[in-house]
């Protein structure tokens, strides 16, 4: 039994009196494909953020990579090679496209390596993460200049080119066409079989479910389901907790 | 551009300017120059926190005077030539500057305007109860008349200009070297999206204080020969409203995205003033910069630079 | 030794009437800052614009000041929602209000005081009114009616606020829009029109707070200035937005800045408010009872 990546062990978060995540526990292998759904509201982007650092949980406590990151801050944990992608898209609006993803390279991946990256291989690097996404062509436009779904696309492309050994894709594929979906599914893949592992959360349940090798259920801030997609499907409560 | 060559051709510009200056020979010239040289420092050092960063200092006048003091309590305790001054008051500035920082960049952007506000307020009220640097009576600095340079003898008026010119072209050199490196797409970061860049890797708290520090220190430097240009220092002189408005002004009126719009808002403002403060008033001109200041904000938010590259934009077919 | 009981208890009782006084001047900047997130450096400026009003009104007619600070409640309230829709149109909407949003503000503060020095020129200005000068007396203590009157009406003015905002809908969605826009847009309420609304209370309560000043004390066109410390350091001590914790911190700012003038002399007094300020914003910037 390898140490998972990622432990959850009790995270527990509170905004006044309103109860956003409530002890959750939660395992994540390496290399593993991991797929989170809940309903709206259930705290699946509030536990991203407490994994991530931009919010810190109140109790229970977060290991990656064998070590205890409460209380890191959030640029820390990139480094740290824990990634991930916003719901709603916030790129650099004053920088191009292609800026927007030398910044990780610049920051998260020198940080990591100390390496020298020559201009020539930065720019080279940039290309590369905007190519995956479908986006090279629009290296020089500013992000006012996209549309929605190319926002999506650079927002994953950003949080990729941080070179990531855990990758959280948050609601990367709303809004996409269905060969568009296919795309970034292949990106995922392709990913994982480079050994990255990733979290995908998402309500497109077709993407979920032929993604995901795990498949866990968030429901008002607790974790109702964890197991093989197939079964977890068919969990009368998470039935009840998505027919009502 | 290199920043290399960029720095040469600044360099080069500097000293032309004060060829010019030389030819022409007015002292008058020398003062107002003085003047509009320090604003340029000033301005850029503001932008550097403000328009870079994204982060409003009310204060600068707060800096501006922890330079003017330093040097009027060197002028007491331990006398040193002006660009010692100089440097000793960067380094006070600076250490004023990374403290504040500390206390407060961890808040919101408007807790730190804010905070600098307050700052200001507290340093005047500590110098101005402050008898060894004369309090609110204001200190007399003794200075020469001339200066003795390998036997000609040079007006100090000329000596305080070509400091303060020295002390604008660093900065200048430093804002742009600033832009096209690391540091300056960090800085960027912090403006658009604090949290996407906290997200890609930017240690955001450390960035905001290198820009807290190396803007106080600019400001800090540009205040060093203050009491030796005016002869006597007051703190109502040294805290004055006129170097908190114009530091902002001049940026957000020239543009606050790169190093040309601070120039630019300080040559144009400056100048404007000087000769405002001549023929009207001395409120009036202050309050021109006021309506300025709302008018541009509400108006051209990108300021001169802005307008011009939207009109170049809009001109190429 | 004998230790000036007198003394200080006059001075804890003085600071506790200026604290009353104190509330009025900050309740606005509760709304715009705590509860609207909107950094309204110029607030003062409005205050010494009533403080400006009430001695012209005063001197010509010879209008109580306090009357003249009601009547200008619905002008003040006019030019706080005016200034309001600039400020949204130019910065809220183009998610300015960083940086030109505070500009805006400063330059509107500097205007104003600047603009008086140039109409008013820099003596004192101040008000004449039957209960200024004459005190009350209980045994050594003295409660200045100038100061006693300020107080009962700064906090009846907090109660009828603190009613309005509990118990009407306006207020109620004004306390909304400062918790959750999002949701009052859904509720097909304008979060726009509410915070103009709110906005305009704010400056409103400044004609007020500015009639209070001249009745405290002689006003000159860079008061403003001192008032800004405190504001934000009531303010952010009390919680943003908490209008119980405003009480508690004017109080507690009054006192300390009375006894400070009392036992070290009043030039030190700017810099208590101003210290309180960074000092809450380094150590706990929720304030007393912050949320």
């Amino acid at each position: 039994m390898t140490e998972p990546l990622l432990r959850i062990d009790q995270v527990g978060k509170r905004f006044g009196g309103f109860v956003a995540l409530d002890g959750i526990v939660l395992d994540v292998a390496p290399g593993e494909r991991l797929g989170l759904i809940g309903p709206n509201g259930s705290g699946k982007s509030t536990l991203v953020n407490c994994i991530c650092g931009t919010l810190q949980n109140e109790t229970g406590s977060v290991t990656f990579d064998g070590r205890k990151i409460d209380g890191l801050a959030a640029h820390q944990r990139t480094i740290l090679g824990l990634a991930r992608s916003f719901q709603l898209p916030r790129p650099f609006h004053s920088l191009s496209v292609a800026d927007n993803l030398r910044i990780p390279l610049l920051y998260a991946v020198k940080a990591r390596s100390g390496s020298h990256l020559s201009a020539g291989q930065l720019n080279d690097h940039c290309v590369e993460y905007l190519r995956l996404v479908g986006l090279d062509h629009k290296a020089a436009k500013l992000p006012r200049d996209l549309t929605q779904v190319e926002m999506r696309k650079l927002e994953l492309a950003r949080a990729i080119a941080a070179e990531p050994k855990l990758l959280i894709a948050d609601e990367s594929m709303a809004g996409l066409s269905h060969s568009e979906i296919e795309d970034i599914l292949k990106l995922l893949v392709a990913l994982s079989e480079r050994g990255i592992t990733i979290i995908l959360i998402e309500h497109i349940m077709s993407a979920v479910m032929s993604f995901s090798q795990r498949l866990v259920v968030l429901v008002s801030g607790k974790k109702i389901a964890d197991g093989k997609p197939d079964e977890v499907v068919r969990n009368p409560e998470v039935e009840k907790a998505y027919l009502g | 551009m290199q920043s290399r060559t960029f720095i040469l051709v600044t360099i080069a510009v500097a000293a032309a300017v004060f060829a010019v200056a030389q030819l022409v020979s007015n002292n008058y010239l020398f003062f107002a120059g003085y003047t509009v040289l320090q604003f340029v420092v000033l301005a850029t050092a503001w932008n550097i926190l403000g328009g870079y960063c994204g982060y409003v200092n009310f204060g600068s006048a707060a800096f501006f005077a922890v330079g003017a003091y330093s040097s009027v309590f060197l002028h007491k305790a331990y006398p040193l030539p002006v660009p010692a001054l100089i440097l000793v008051a960067g380094f006070i500035a600076g250490i004023v500057g990374f403290g504040m920082g500390y206390l407060t960049l961890r808040l919101r952007g408007s807790f730190f305007a804010i905070a600098t506000l307050a700052l200001a307020v507290v340093l005047q009220t500590l110098v101005t109860n402050w008898d060894f640097v004369g309090g609110s009576r204001g200190a007399y600095v003794i200075r020469p008349n001339t200066l003795d340079v390998f036997g000609y003898q040079i007006p100090y008026i000329e000596y305080l200009f070509l400091q303060m010119l020295v002390l604008a072209t660093i900065a200048i050199a430093t804002a742009r070297t600033i832009e096209r490196s690391r540091l300056g797409y960090g800085f960027a970061t912090i403006r658009d999206d604090e949290l996407a860049a906290e997200a890609a890797g930017v240690p955001t708290l450390r960035l905001k204080l290198i820009a807290t520090t190396l803007s106080g220190a600019l400001m800090g430097m540009a205040g060093a020969p203050f009491p030796y240009y005016l002869g006597f220092l007051q703190p109502q002189s040294a805290f004055a409203l006129e170097y908190a408005v114009n530091s902002i002004a001049m940026p957000m009126i020239g543009g606050t995205g790169s190093w040309i719009g601070p120039l630019i808002g300080a040559v144009l403002l400056g100048t404007i003033q000087q000769v405002a403060t001549v023929t009207i008033s001395s409120a009036v001109n202050v309050l021109i910069v006021g309506v300025l200041l709302v008018a541009f904000v509400i108006i051209a938010p990108n300021g001169i630079v802005g307008f011009v590259q939207n009109l170049m934009r809009k001109g190429r077919p | 030794m004998d230790f000036p009981l007198e003394l200080l208890i006059n001075a804890i009782i003085a600071g506790v009437l200026l604290g009353g006084f104190y509330i009025a001047v900050t309740v606005g900047i509760s709304i715009s800052f705590g509860m609207l997130d909107i950094v309204n450096i110029a607030h003062p400026a409005f205050i010494i614009l009533g403080s400006y009003l009430a001695y012209i009104v005063n001197s010509t007619f010879g209008l109580d000041p306090v009357l003249v600070g009601l009547l200008m409640l619905p002008v003040f309230y006019a030019l706080g929602a005016a200034v309001y829709q600039i400020y949204y149109v130019s910065f809220e909407k183009r998610g300015q209000e960083a940086l030109r949003g505070l500009a805006f503000f400063f330059g509107i503060l500097f205007i104003t005081e600047v603009g008086l020095i140039l109409v008013f020129g820099v003596d004192y200005r101040y008000v004449d009114a039957p209960y200024i000068g004459p005190t009350l007396r209980f045994a050594f203590v003295d409660l200045p009616y100038r100061m006693l009157i300020p107080c009962v009406l700064s906090l009846l003015m907090l109660v009828v606020l603190q009613a309005f905002l509990s118990h009407t809908y306006i207020g109620r969605a004004i306390k909304a829009v400062s918790q959750d826009q999002g949701a009052l847009a859904l509720m097909a309420a304008n979060p726009v029109a509410i915070k103009r609304i709110a906005f305009g209370i704010s400056i409103a309560t400044a004609a007020l707070a500015g009639a209070f000043l001249v009745i405290i004390q002689p006003v000159e066109p860079s008061v403003g200035r001192e008032y800004i410390g405190r504001v934000f350091a009531i303010c952010v001590l009390g919680g943003l937005g908490s209008l119980p914790g405003t009480v508690i911190a004017a109080m507690l700012l009054g006192v300390v800045e009375s006894i400070t003038a009392t036992f070290y002399g009043p030039s030190w007094a700017p810099a208590v408010a101003f210290g309180f300020l960074l000092l809450t914003l380094a150590f706990r910037p929720a304030g007393i009872l912050g949320r």
